[in-house]
């Protein structure tokens, strides 16, 4: 099976698929996580601080979004929309799904630790005189940031690995990009394989990086 | 020092408070005992407006919180009534991803917007008080049970209340860590802060108080000094009073 003929395709497939690597994939991954996270820090303090008016419509956010396909999503914002009027590029329509998801699941992680913070800290700190905000700012957020580190490392790992189904979206990431070259030289299998061991290096890589910043943060925090 | 006048409590049906009537003095220690479910925390809490009453007056000083009015109390008349009377909670309650002196310092630096440094020079001086100023740089996982109580005090002292409240503050620990909370809070009744203490330790309160409020479901059942509250001749006191020996 791994005649000269294959590992010839491997080898000079293998930078044509880590080139979109590199230029889509994972700037998509980090634009898409960056805003999800803020969208998920907002949501997640509207419903902890439970403001009027934005509570139900934070919470609709995250039932539709945890409720239907990801894939099902993309569709409707790159395929859908446009009878409605509004065309996005792909990678615009790409980002706006990612960070959608991110938002609606990374919120439930941070409202999560928010809540892990011990209630008798809080009153300590209100006890001292300190306001809303003060408690919010300087004891509830800094342990719950703690506390949702492993869990967001695991959302941005998740992420990486979906930006793979912008590609249904004409999206040229990395996957887009082995199915041209499978279809070209009949070689599937070495193809795909090729592009998830590509997929591994980067979550292993952040892999590492989540340790380190765990153990980092443990050291830093006692 | 503190009036509390009318003052009342309820959660769904329980009447947790009924219109208590109580003078605090300054430089003075009392102490509040009473069974369990009395409504001692509940009090206490209303102290420090981590439990807002339902209705009555609370007066400090000159300035007096009226509860139960229709417009609601102002956020900024809490904080500046809660940085006058400092807590002391059953269970420590540190901030645990904060050093020591970083949880002494954290109301002077974030509340009464005092300089770093200087408030770090007075957290250190109150450490040496509590006798934990080794123990500056540690988090509070680190410390046994007594000695995180020590720190609660010093951080509670750190914001110089005009009063300081302590909820059973040794409920929480053994007998032998116990002892170290307790020489604390004696050199503080000695140095005549004003101090407000719930307490089972029927011991220390006999050794302590200038005043005792004996409380049952939430009413005043007898006031006064220690020895006055023994020799009341009331039932109910004297079996509360037997039963902890
Ligand atoms: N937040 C609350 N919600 C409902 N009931 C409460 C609450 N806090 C206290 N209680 C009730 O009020 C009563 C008095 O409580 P507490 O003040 O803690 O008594 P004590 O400190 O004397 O044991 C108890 O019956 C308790 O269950
Ligand atoms: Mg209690």
């Amino acid at each position: 099976m791994l005649n000269e003929r294959v590992i010839n395709i491997l080898q000079e497939s293998f930078f044509k698929i880590l080139i979109p690597g590199i230029t889509y994939t994972i700037p998509l991954t980090l634009v898409s996580f960056a805003i999800g996270l803020f969208l998920a820090i907002l949501v997640a303090l509207v419903q902890v601080s439970n403001v009027r008016v934005l509570n139900p419509l934070v919470k609709f956010y995250v039932w539709i979004i945890r409720g239907t396909p990801l894939l099902v999503q993309m569709f409707i914002i790159f395929f859908g929309l446009p009878s409605l009027g509004i065309m996005l590029n792909s990678i615009v329509a790409a980002i706006i799904a990612f960070s959608l998801n991110v938002g609606a699941y990374a919120s439930e992680t941070l409202r999560a630790a928010i809540l892990s913070v011990p209630a008798g800290q809080i009153e300590a700190g209100s006890s001292l005189g300190m306001n809303y905000f003060q408690v919010l700012h300087r004891i509830i957020l800094p342990q719950a940031f703690k506390v949702s580190v492993p869990p967001l490392f695991n959302s941005f790992i998740s992420l990486v690995k979906d930006t793979s189904l912008a590609s249904s979206i004409t999206v040229t990431e990395m996957f887009m990009v082995s199915q041209r070259i499978a279809a070209k030289t009949y070689e599937p299998l070495a193809l795909y394989c090729e592009v998830a061991v590509i997929y591994l290096i980067f979550c292993t890589v952040l892999t590492k990086v989540q340790h380190r910043t765990e153990k980092w943060l443990k050291l830093e925090q006692g | 020092m503190l009036q509390i006048r009318n003052l009342r409590k309820k959660y769904e049906d329980l009447q947790v408070i009924n219109g208590i009537n109580v003078d605090i003095e300054s430089n003075k220690t009392t102490v509040i005992i009473g069974p369990s479910g009395s409504g001692k925390t509940t009090l206490l809490r209303s102290l420090n407006l981590l439990t807002i009453p339902d209705s009555g007056d609370i007066s400090m000083n000159d300035s007096t919180l009226h509860f139960g009015e229709k417009q609601p109390l102002q956020k900024k008349q809490i904080i500046e009534f809660r940085k006058k009377t400092g807590m002391v909670f059953q269970s420590f309650n540190l901030f645990s991803h904060r050093t020591v002196i970083e949880n002494i310092i954290e109301g002077p630096v974030t509340v009464l917007k005092k300089k770093k440094a200087e408030a770090i020079q007075e957290g250190m001086a109150l450490l040496e008080k509590v006798g934990l100023a080794e123990k500056a740089n540690q988090y509070p996982r680190q410390l046994s049970g007594g000695q995180q109580q020590r720190v609660a005090i010093a951080r509670a002292l750190a914001m110089k209340p005009e009063v300081l409240l302590f909820d059973e503050p040794t409920s929480a620990l053994d007998p032998e860590l116990e002892i170290e909370v307790l020489e604390i809070i004696r050199t503080l009744v000695k140095e005549h802060y004003t101090i407000v203490i719930v307490t089972h330790k029927m011991g220390f309160a006999k050794e302590v108080a200038d005043h005792v409020i004996f409380l049952e479901n939430g009413n005043i059942l007898e006031q006064g000094s220690f020895s006055s509250l023994c020799q009341s001749g009331n039932e109910r006191i004297n079996k509360f009073l037997t039963s902890l020996q």
